[in-house]
């Protein structure tokens, strides 16, 4: 039973952990698929998480934070656009140069506006997205095994983690199932093809572009408004690129992608679990060597040990008409 | 009654920055009719076409298609004015369905599924009436060239093209995909469509258009019913001069092997294998041609005969010197020190360096040698004197050396390669796609070179996709399929439609019996 208990509690944290990244995740395979490196999730996410808790603890409401994480995320997706699309710019440095110039701001804004060290105010409950509890958790929480399962797992999460996972299918289904979708992976193949084809490659490339951004924008306030509860300095940590690591390790495509942000997430969770616990031979891990695991994993995996990766054949190549 | 042409242009302007690309191009095409478009490289031929389909925007002059002056805007224009084009470079998006290539941009309504039944509907209407068949879910990545070429053309049909430019649409081709090619046009045409036919092949033009518009730097210089002219006066048009060819191949006997080629086998980039057991000689005084369609060993196996890729098996031999077996491989420094030159196919990537000076390219490969360095150090003035004479010795124009090699055309960068790799006289030359990318005039020169060097006695290999450029200087002809000689005819019983079936696989013994029912 205690063992039971363990594993829902690992895999409860776990799913908490994946939703930030799921959501950037897919914020970056839209935008691949469309052509557009973007290395800028990290940034786009902490902006966003700075954006959203701002927001809240301003007007003490977390829609009003959400609404603002969103618009400073799309605002950044729309610039890292403008440079990729219209300049023809280098997308890395561009993606870069929005990842420093956010670790930046954000704190001076932060220390500008709150006096707190580069912190916002801390959200109470009230001005957070807090755990839903879905019905009839309660009535079976005593069902064996089920009940476990439905109650503690799969209720009991913040709003912007359910939306994390309805994103994927819809993504999927954008993607698979509609013109707009077919234009978009189009786009990222083969861009000269859809030009032809009397479709604006810049157009395309934009709306792209702010899908991302409101991706983006969800995955950082989940960050600053329902897992924490404020913004702290450098809170998304790596997890924009742990992102973009997944969507690679899942070839571009939602599904494959969803498993990937998982395992990373799981061996965040993991990790959590290992502190201070003493393991069989051996013995207690340091906890700086702990917390590396989730990253060890990314390098190991990206080194190549899960095959051959085709990224979309235009990702990351400006489009110029006349060549 | 006379109808209205399907596509008349009057002095149609296009500039690029102070080039003159376009200057006054009129332009008339009938209705129903395959109308042919030559002209050189650089011409302004796709200048030409991209204006018609809305690419580009003409700077000045009108373009009036079925009788009414349009403006096309963007290609969406031209479509809906019932233009459509086949590029030369396939404008599909290879991970996709056939049928997701045709409807891409003419989905009709936001949900896939329904817009791909309808459009299923609509496609076996069209394949039956054109007598297509094509596998409408598969990947287009695992089509082949023709295959995609006839996407292209059901995609225009589907969009309800009444005219379709098709733009140099045999460059890519097997002589038999030709002819389906050619089949496909007269049946389009007999169905009421208007054909444009771009192409720098006269005898396709010849083959298969009505009449022919003629464009060189940029200016129409002649517009004829295909029955009152022929290849040489077409040539003629387009080169501003009277072509000959000035050196005649002697009647000579070949002399002893200098290369040879031993049950050699290879892999590609890929891992794959690339050439099965190849065999054959190369002799002094003799040029081999070696033809196939693109990527069927051809490019592994210039690799493999100037040590850039190692064998897996077999024994390449220059001489009595060892090139390559699966111990060891000579290094292409060496290959040169001992007579070997070699004329890289893709220029760009392994011919020259692109934003180097010509000077700096001069000397490529050759840096080493001690007319060129000494101690480290590049002889400056000995480095520049070499330049300049290989300006003068193959006419490479701009004659600046100064100039970055990206700089000057295709033809004048083949010009310089040729320069540097003949400049030490070497015994034998490796040549692949000696004239891609260059113009007709620069290619007489450089055949009747390689027919030069043959009459003195060296031993030439040429690798090229183009039959009639290797029909018209090889001693011999060998045939690859899939990494495998299927084939070797001598010049003498050489002819288009048995090297044809060899490059699609077909060996030697079958095609002799097919040729004989």
């Amino acid at each position: 039973m205690e063992f039971l208990t363990d594993i829902v509690l690992l895999t409860d944290s776990t799913l908490r952990i994946a939703a930030p990244l799921i959501l950037a995740a897919l914020a970056g395979l839209c935008a691949e698929r469309a052509g557009i490196v973007d290395i800028g999730l990290e940034g786009k996410m902490l902006g966003a998480a700075f954006a959203a808790a701002s927001a809240a603890a301003i007007t003490a409401s977390a829609w009003a934070g959400l609404a603002a994480g969103i618009l400073f995320s799309v605002a950044l997706a729309l610039l890292h656009g403008y440079v990729s699309i219209n300049q023809r710019g280098n997308q890395i440095v561009s993606g870069m140069a929005i990842n420093i110039m956010v670790a930046g701001l954000a704190p001076l804004l932060a220390i500008a506006w709150f006096s707190r060290g580069g912190q916002t105010p801390f959200l109470d409950s009230s001005m957070r997205f807090t755990e839903i509890t879905l019905p009839f958790a309660d009535v079976l929480q005593d069902v064996p095994f089920l009940g476990a399962i439905y109650s503690d797992l799969i209720s009991g999460h913040n709003l912007l983690t359910y939306v994390a996972f309805a994103a994927v299918p819809v993504v999927a289904w954008v993607l698979y199932k509609t013109r707009f979708g077919l234009r978009l992976r189009a786009v990222g193949e083969n861009p000269e093809a859809v030009d032809t084809a009397g479709i604006s490659v810049t157009l395309l490339r934009y709306q792209a572009m702010i899908i991302a951004g409101i991706l983006c924008g969800i995955s950082g306030s989940a960050l600053s408004t329902a897992l924490g509860a404020g913004f702290i300095r450098d809170m998304s940590a790596g997890k924009g690129f742990l992102a973009l690591a997944a969507m690679i390790f899942g070839k571009w495509k939602p599904v494959p992608t969803l498993l990937a942000c998982l395992l990373f997430a799981f061996v965040d969770a993991l990790q959590g679990r290992l502190q201070g616990v003493s393991l069989p031979l051996i013995g207690e891990i340091p906890v700086q060597f702990t917390i590396m695991l989730p990253y060890v994993l990314t390098v190991i995996i990206l080194a190549g040990f899960v095959g051959k990766m085709e990224a979309p054949k235009a990702s990351g190549i400006p489009y110029e008409k006349d060549r | 009654m006379t109808t209205a042409p399907a596509i008349e242009t009057k002095d149609l302007c296009k500039r690029f920055g102070a080039v003159q690309a376009n200057d006054n191009i009129s332009l008339f095409v009938e209705q129903g009719t395959v109308h042919g478009i030559v002209g050189e490289n650089g011409a302004g031929k796709s200048t030409l076409l991209k204006m018609l389909f809305g690419f580009y925007q003409p700077n000045s002059g009108d373009l009036i298609v079925n009788g009414q002056k349009l403006d096309l805007d963007s290609p969406s224009d031209a479509m809906a004015a019932g233009i459509a084009m086949v590029h030369q470079h396939f404008m599909l998006v290879e991970p996709f369905t056939v049928l997701e290539n045709i409807i891409l941009g003419a989905e009709g309504q936001g949900m896939l599924d329904h817009a791909k039944t309808d459009a299923r509907a609509k496609l076996l209407g069209l394949e039956q009436q054109f007598g297509f068949d094509l596998p409408l879910d598969t990947p287009v990545s695992q089509l082949s060239v023709g295959e995609r070429q006839r996407v292209e053309i059901l995609k225009a049909l589907f969009r309800g093209a009444d005219i379709l430019i098709l733009d140099e649409p045999t460059a890519v081709l097997t002589p038999q995909e030709c002819d389906q090619l050619f089949e496909l046009v007269r049946l389009l045409k007999s169905r009421g469509k208007t054909i444009l036919f771009v192409t720098h092949k006269l005898h396709e033009i010849m083959a298969i258009t009505d009449a022919v518009t003629v464009i060189r730097a940029g200016k129409v210089i002649t517009r004829v019913a295909t029955s009152d002219t022929s290849p040489e006066n077409l040539a003629e048009a387009m080169v501003g001069a009277k072509i000959s060819r000035a050196v005649e191949r002697a009647g000579q006997e070949h002399g002893a092997p200098r290369l040879r080629v031993d049950g050699v086998s290879a892999q590609s980039d890929l891992g794959h294998t690339a050439l099965k057991n190849i065999s054959f000689e190369l002799f002094d005084g003799e040029v081999l041609g070696v033809a196939g369609v693109a990527g069927n060993g051809q490019t592994e196996l210039l690799d493999v005969l100037t040590g850039l890729r190692p064998v897996s098996d077999g024994t390449v031999t220059l001489g009595q010197e060892l090139v390559n077996s699966n111990e060891a491989m000579t290094d292409p420094i060496e290959l040169r020190r001992a007579g070997l030159a070699h004329i890289a196919e893709d220029r760009l990537k392994t011919g020259v360096v692109a934003d180097m000076s010509a000077t700096e390219n001069s000397i490529l490969g050759y840096q080493r040698e001690p007319d060129f360095s000494e101690n480290g150090l590049l002889k400056l003035s000995a480095i520049n004197d070499a330049a300049h004479s290989y300006f003068e010795s193959q006419d490479v124009r701009p004659r600046d050396p100064s100039l970055a090699v990206a700089s000057f055309s295709g033809g004048n960068q083949q010009k310089l390669v040729i320069a540097r790799e003949l400049a030490r006289d070497p015994q034998t030359l490796i040549i692949g796609q000696p004239t891609r990318g260059v113009d007709i005039g620069a290619v007489t020169k450089i055949h009747d070179q390689i027919t030069e060097l043959r009459n003195t006695g060296k031993a030439v290999l040429v690798v090229s996709a183009d039959l009639d450029e290797l029909m018209a200087i090889s001693d011999r002809i060998i045939v690859m399929c899939e990494g495998e000689i299927t084939g070797t005819v001598d010049i003498q019983d050489a002819d288009e439609r048995t090297i044809g079936l060899m490059m699609a696989g077909a060996h030697a013994e079958a095609t002799t019996e097919g040729a004989g029912l």
